[in-house]
């Protein structure tokens, strides 16, 4: 089997394929780190699997409320909420630009490609605002 | 990348392209399905926080049956391994010649961990 052919310049297409393999092992990074804290976290409290997931993942205000931990300071300083923002960044591109992937491959050259990724674009930053919104809003953390 | 295909659907489905194949079908699936999953999820939350919607509850309900929950995370286990894998042949291109044994490695993996968690999952759905 021959190894695939990455394009020598740099390309849309180029920069993104390196994206997809930086933001995945981001997101391996944040998560392992939000896990590992989070287990150690829920050691003391015999936290179920719900509230683990949603403490590893994303540990905004409303999830942390609805989770019944009583140690909450080590929730809330900037690094949890950095950590947010870039957890929603590296998976937002990295989902919108993967669906990008998966509907170009169904279509033909031309300018419907053009209207996609306007459409994709607009969809991604909608999310990001969304998202952003969540953190400042219920951001207690 | 778009492409041009000059193969039918039901020729493509004859492709024998074993586990590789299967991968990369089950990590597009499981991809668009993770999508959509955080995305309601993320809109949802939204709506519930900024408009005071039912949106919300009614998503939560169908997120934390037993059922669902399985679903979710397999996709999510075998797009972060299958991932690990994509990664890792890419960028040590030498490796690909063992990109089949690497699909095997990886179904050693999933299998104990996803087995483990639905284990749990479903004793608790029927209070085991």
């Amino acid at each position: 089997m021959q190894a695939r052919r990455i394009p020598k310049i740099l390309s849309f297409e180029s920069i993104m394929w390196l994206f997809m393999r930086i933001s995945g092992l981001a997101m391996y990074v944040f998560a392992l780190t939000g896990l590992t804290i989070a287990l150690i976290m829920g050691a003391r409290t015999q936290m179920d699997m719900g509230t683990l997931l949603r403490w590893t993942f994303f540990p905004i205000g409303t999830h942390v409320t609805s989770s019944d931990i009583l140690v909450l300071e080590q929730w809330i300083n900037p690094f949890w909420t950095i950590m947010q923002y870039l957890t929603i960044v590296f998976a937002t591109m990295h989902g919108t630009n993967g669906l990008r992937m998966v509907l170009e491959d169904y279509m033909d050259a031309g300018w419907g490609v053009h209207v996609l990724r306007g459409l994709l674009l607009i969809i991604w930053l909608f999310m990001l605002l969304v998202a952003f919104n969540l953190i400042q809003t219920t951001g207690a953390v | 990348m778009p492409l041009k295909r000059n193969v039918s659907y039901w020729e493509g489905l004859k492709y024998k392209g074993g586990g590789p194949m299967w991968a990369w079908i089950l990590h597009r699936l499981s991809g668009l399905g993770i999508l959509l999953f955080v995305g309601l999820h993320v809109l949802a939350s939204f709506l519930t926080a900024q408009f005071g919607s039912d949106a919300g509850i009614t998503i939560n309900i169908i997120y934390e049956s037993w059922a669902f929950q399985i679903i979710v995370y397999f996709s999510i286990l075998f797009h972060a391994v299958n991932g690990l894998r994509v990664i890792l042949l890419d960028f040590w291109p030498a490796l690909l010649e063992y990109e089949r044994e690497a699909v095997w490695a990886e179904w050693f993996v999933i299998v104990p961990v996803f087995g483990l968690a639905t284990y749990i999952i479903i004793t608790k759905a029927f209070g085991g």
